[in-house]
């Protein structure tokens, strides 16, 4: 069986560095010098899963998706 | 016809004057292509081991596949001759004076995959010749695709796959996509499963339906067989294109033995996505796509530019930053923001090192910043180039912070196109904070 799991990806090009993801999920994102996103590679922990679905679903330019990613 | 022997393969059809070979003259040099395509062909493409000649080497038949995986929708085929690395001339070569051997691929690519619709995207200026080879192959009724011809804007990140079909879609010209959630094989070209292959891939593929993967196989080396075409820059009076086998070591192809390396001061493997390699280290690298990873670089499109000593690396490398910062799409922060920053400190570097404070220390961590972080690999590439410049010319970087810029000016060695671009400007360009 192939393994996945759940990953946060930003659309680069949509994300204007707003930073409410990195307010809602700081476990797992953190804001470069300029204000954009820096995602923690790999997986999310179940128990961040809720937090991570708000933060994507969150996002002001619908630039931060939460999708299954092969391990 | 008996399968050619030998090298070179593609470029044994040059008829030496710089004409492009005629529908006629292309059949006597390599016979008729197959009458019919099958998607088994798929499968021979996977024994020859062919590999993509755009940049990223990503095996031909595994890509031919994943296009006929989504099989609701006609796929479109692109023969991408775009060629935006100013120091690359093989696909222009190609889309010059071969055009049949690149027609015959694409028209075989989209036999292959059931595509009814073949676009070559290549630069304005061989357009007179494709559509003539075009017009040609329709009067004697060659093809049963519809061949069009879309101009490839002069920009840098022109060739880049999603770019190629913002452009040819008539929207965004030559900037990439994010192409995380879908990409152009699944919707690319009208929203259709698209096949986006380089020029110089699509020849080889000529070649390989007329003769077999066994005989693609007779060049190179197990794991990378057949030739590549080079674009080489230093070596000679002129840039020259050669064709060569996969495997041999990079002075060999350049004729020329460890004791030159002494003369070079760097070798920039890839082009300006590549990397700088020592020539000690360069000219006894394997050319397969693989070694030079190891080595940190990528033999990318084909390009080999040798720096002679004399000239000074850092402004070479400073030069080309600020070109390639200003070929960016500017639509991704990371990279507008941390490639302006890159272009400044080399900037600073190469021709003011007393105003950079702290040294290079700070380069690494800007590097950090932009790779891995646009929808396209435009900032890696930067990075790369960057990071290698240091590696390689570490003393001339403690040369400048120890005792200032060197004197005086040399004709700039590496090609940057100057004429301005602002047609081409981005309205889209976000705000840099």
């Amino acid at each position: 069986m192939k393994r996945t799991a759940l990953t946060l990806i930003v659309d680069p090009i949509a994300c204007d560095g707003h930073g409410v993801c990195a307010e809602l999920l700081p476990e797992r994102i953190r804001l470069d010098r300029w204000g954009f996103p820096i995602i923690e590679a790999g997986g999310i922990p179940v128990k961040l899963v809720d937090h991570a679905r708000r933060a994507a679903e969150s996002c002001p330019r619908l630039a931060l998706s939460l999708v299954e990613r092969p391990l | 016809m008996a399968a050619p022997e030998g090298i070179p393969r593609l470029l044994a059809g040059l008829n030496g004057d710089g004409r492009a070979l005629s529908l006629d003259e292309h059949v006597n040099q390599w016979g008729p292509p197959p009458a019919s395509m099958s998607a088994s062909f798929i499968d021979e493409l996977d024994r020859s081991g062919l590999r993509g000649h755009g940049g990223a080497w990503f095996p031909v038949g595994a890509k031919w596949r994943s296009v006929r995986r989504s099989i609701t929708k006609r796929p479109i085929i692109v023969a991408n001759g775009a060629e935006g690395e100013p120091a690359s001339g093989k696909d222009r070569l190609l889309v010059h004076q071969l055009p049949h051997l690149v027609l015959d691929g694409a028209v075989m690519a989209a036999g292959a995959l059931g595509a009814s619709r073949v676009i070559v995207h290549v630069p304005g200026s061989a357009i007179p010749t494709v559509e003539s080879s075009i017009e040609e192959r329709r009067r004697f009724g060659v093809d049963s695709v519809d061949i069009e011809v879309v101009e490839a804007p002069d920009r840098f990140l022109a060739g880049q796959e999603s770019a190629a079909v913002n452009t040819i879609n008539n929207r965004n010209s030559a900037r990439p996509s994010f192409t995380g959630l879908t990409t152009v094989r699944d919707s690319g070209v009208g929203g259709r499963p698209t096949l986006v292959q380089n020029v110089e891939s699509l020849a080889h593929v000529a070649l390989i339906a007329r003769f077999g993967a066994d005989w693609f196989r007779r060049e190179g080396t197990p794991e990378s067989p057949g030739t590549a075409l080079l674009t080489v820059t230093g070596r000679w009076a002129e840039p020259q294109i050669i064709e060569i086998p996969l495997g041999i070591p990079l002075g060999h192809a350049l004729g020329l033995r460890q004791e030159d390396a002494r003369g070079i001061q760097g070798v920039l493997l890839g082009g300006y996505g590549g990397g700088w390699l020592t020539a000690a280290a360069a000219l006894d690298m394997p050319l397969t796509e693989d070694a030079a990873r190891q080595y940190g670089s990528s033999i990318g499109a084909g390009v080999v530019a040798l720096l002679p000593s004399g000239i000074c690396p850092l402004s070479e490398v400073s030069r080309v930053v600020t070109y390639l910062e200003g070929q960016g799409a500017g639509q991704c922060g990371p990279c507008v923001n941390g490639l302006a920053g890159l272009d400044l400190v080399m900037e600073k570097l190469a021709f003011r090192p007393s105003s950079l404070h702290g040294g290079v220390s700070t380069i690494p961590g800007l590097c950090d910043l932009v790779e891995g972080r646009g929808a396209c690999r435009h900032p890696d590439g930067v990075a790369r180039f960057i990071r290698s410049a240091l590696r390689v010319f570490a003393d001339h970087v403690e040369l400048h912070l120890s005792r200032g810029a060197c004197r005086g000016n040399t004709a700039p060695m590496l090609p940057v196109p100057t004429r301005p671009q602002s047609s081409q400007s981005s309205p889209l360009r976000p705000v840099v904070r």
